[in-house]
């Protein structure tokens, strides 16, 4: 190509080393703080945190919250905070729980119905920040608190006074669409390879790990389509545009009001795949699912690489931001460390990728 | 025909106007912005709007640019009577307009920015994808034929200088079928040597048979490319003159409204 030749021969230009290159993609702070993590846990923790029951171990409860993080991620890069998707895990369980017990759906009927409930949450949270002008992060912090107390309150109305509703695992029993939302998958890869003693079993012969819990495939399938639509699709580039500036991108004929709606659509339908999944995982529902996670989303989502101001990110990002935080919540119990340490590792971690993304922003942006 | 400089080659084709305004006033409430503006651009011609502040250029581009509706006064459009309902309108119908903000994302990569909005796609149904491939190669394409080489299209547009920024700006207006090209001061905040790669690239895109548009106050800049040059004061065309029928003087003195800058440049001995 010509312009290759051409692009030669600009004399101000210096060739970039690879290391120079790969600083500039979003997520590499956090792939740097998987392997941070992984030799400090290396170095302190018991060595059964890294066998294969381990890494599940640790991976389940990173799945979970990666789902949430990779959803606030595109919201955050499309510019818009949602404080909410804690509260809504748990509406949408209630109206998961309901729908199962009380109702008693098929799975076909109530996971479509559970997803349509919260689109609208998530739709009418759009709709009033785009209207109102108002920043998201005030609009969605009242609906932390309404959807909180709204689930509370209809717990107790359909269970006759409990905040919590039991009965969903029996209720799904047998359903066809239930392996697909709980338990593990590919257990006869895992059985295949207890027996010719690739990985360790019980004396009864079964493996220790009987296969690879649903919830983690559902965290690697939401990451890579996420990316996918992200850095290959037109939708991708309207959501950097939107977050990035949203006059320049609705000058240039970017739906800016359409991509914003639908990411908060999004964000609330990944919150009822988390509760979808942890409640029928559990058999029951309750008021205080998903509590304090809205803010460890957006942790996850800025030690992927996010910026707050929006515009800049990856879901790739996030994925590596909720292993990282699934292996120090569990990690530490493989330590002689007080397990409270927890939290500030965790705020230590969030102000060290904040100082780095900004450091990351002004490399992009060449600002001096 | 004019001799070649360096920022004008070639006469313009002497065509139809393809855009034509005649005699537009637009009023906010008891404000008269315009009053009676007259106006007209031919393809490959670059016609250079003056002005001091508040002259009205900015409420005149706009009114082109489908932003407000005129009051008065009608517009031509390839010779038929037009009404722009809204600037993507008017975008469709072949004018574009770069905007002192370029509508341009920093954090953004070129080739993103350069097809924000309309981004060319392969495959069907859920498959339809961004065919990045082609959209690299055409930015860079289309930014080498404007004298930038990228570092790469994947260079975020914040690292681009001014005048590269604006070039990208051009040459994506350019790009996605732009007849009437409209710049909005495109050189008000460049250096020397980026201002003279915006000239030039006004030159280019002049020649390719667009027309431009070309809104300024500094009269040295539109006399480099201008073809023709149309002054606005106070609401009002105070006349429009050919390349090489007027001096920078005279147009500076058009510009202030004559008197006032004649008085001025006395007591300033000559310095602007």
């Amino acid at each position: 190509m010509p312009a290759d030749a051409a692009m030669a021969m600009d004399e101000r230009v210096k060739t970039e080393p690879f290391l120079a290159r790969l600083m500039k993609r979003p997520e590499l702070g956090a792939i740097g703080g998987v392997i941070l993590v992984t030799i400090f846990f290396l170095a302190t923790a018991d060595s059964s945190m890294f066998t294969l029951s381990g890494i599940m171990n640790f991976l389940t409860p990173a799945a979970q919250l990666g789902i949430l993080g990779i959803a606030a991620a595109m919201l955050m890069i499309g510019g818009e905070f949602d404080l909410s998707i804690g509260s809504m895990v748990a509406f949408a369980g209630m109206i998961f729980g309901v729908l199962t017990v009380n109702l008693g759906l098929p799975l076909i009927l109530s996971i479509p119905a559970t997803f349509v409930f919260a689109a609208l949450v998530g739709a009418v949270n759009g709709l009033i920040v785009i209207r109102s002008g108002l920043p998201s992060f005030i609009v969605t912090l009242a609906g932390l608190f309404i959807l909180r107390g709204a689930s509370l309150v209809g717990l107790k109305l359909f269970t006759g006074g409990s905040t919590q509703l039991r009965g969903v695992r029996e209720a799904v029993e047998g359903d066809m669409l239930t392996p697909l939302f709980s338990g593990d998958a590919f257990g006869f890869f895992f059985t295949w390879l207890a027996d010719i003693g690739l990985i360790e079993k019980f004396r009864s012969g079964t493996p220790k790990v009987p296969g690879i819990p649903v919830e983690i495939l559902w965290f690697v399938l939401v990451a890579l389509v996420a990316t996918y639509v992200l850095l290959r699709t037109a939708r991708g580039n309207w959501i950097f545009a939107a977050g990035g500036d949203r006059n320049a991108a609705s000058n240039s004929g970017v739906p800016v009001d359409k991509v914003k709606i639908a990411l908060f659509m999004a964000t609330a339908c990944a919150a009822a795949l988390v509760a979808i999944i942890t409640v029928i995982d559990s058999g029951s529902t309750d008021a205080r699912r998903g509590f304090m996670k809205e803010f460890e989303a957006i942790i996850t989502a800025v030690i992927g690489g996010c910026l707050l101001t929006g515009g800049y990110g990856s879901a790739i990002g996030a994925f590596f931001g909720a292993i990282i935080f699934g292996m120090v919540t569990i990690g530490l119990t493989y330590t002689s460390f007080d397990q409270d340490w927890f939290q500030v590792f965790l705020g230590g971690m969030l102000l060290i990728a904040v100082l780095f993304n900004n450091a990351i922003r002004k490399r992009v942006t060449g600002e001096r | 025909m004019t001799a070649d400089t360096t920022f004008h080659h070639g006469d313009p084709a002497t065509g139809v106007p393809i855009v034509e305004m005649r005699n537009i006033e637009k009023h906010f409430g008891n404000v008269i912005a315009l009053a009676g503006v007259s106006f007209d651009i031919r393809p490959g011609e670059c016609h250079c709007l003056l002005g001091d502040n508040g002259a009205g250029k900015s409420t005149f581009i706009k009114t082109m640019s489908g932003v407000h509706k005129p009051t008065k006064g009608e517009i031509l459009f390839e010779g038929r009577p037009m009404s722009f309902a809204s600037p993507r309108d008017a975008m469709e119908a072949g004018i574009a307009t770069v905007f002192q903000d370029l509508a341009m994302i920093p954090l953004m990569s070129v080739t993103r920015n350069f097809f924000m909005g309309r981004e060319p796609k392969k495959g069907k149904g859920l498959f339809a994808r961004m065919d990045l491939g082609a959209a690299n190669e055409i930015c860079v394409e289309e930014m080498r034929k404007m004298g930038i080489n990228l570092r790469g299209p994947d260079q975020a547009v914040g690292t681009l200088s001014g005048g590269e920024r604006q070039t990208v700006a051009i040459a994506r207006a350019v790009y996605f079928g732009a007849k009437v090209l409209i710049l909005d001061e495109p050189t008000s905040a460049l250096g020397v040597r980026q201002t003279s790669n915006v000239l030039a690239t006004i030159d280019r895109v002049r020649k390719q048979g667009v027309g431009v548009v070309f809104i300024s106050h500094n009269v040295r800049h539109a006399l480099a490319v201008g073809d023709r040059f149309t002054v606005l004061n106070r609401g009002k065309t105070l006349g429009t003159a050919t390349r090489g029928e007027i001096t920078p003087e005279a147009l500076q003195d058009l510009m202030a409204g004559g008197q006032e800058l004649a008085q001025l440049e006395g007591s300033l001995e000559g310095t602007i």
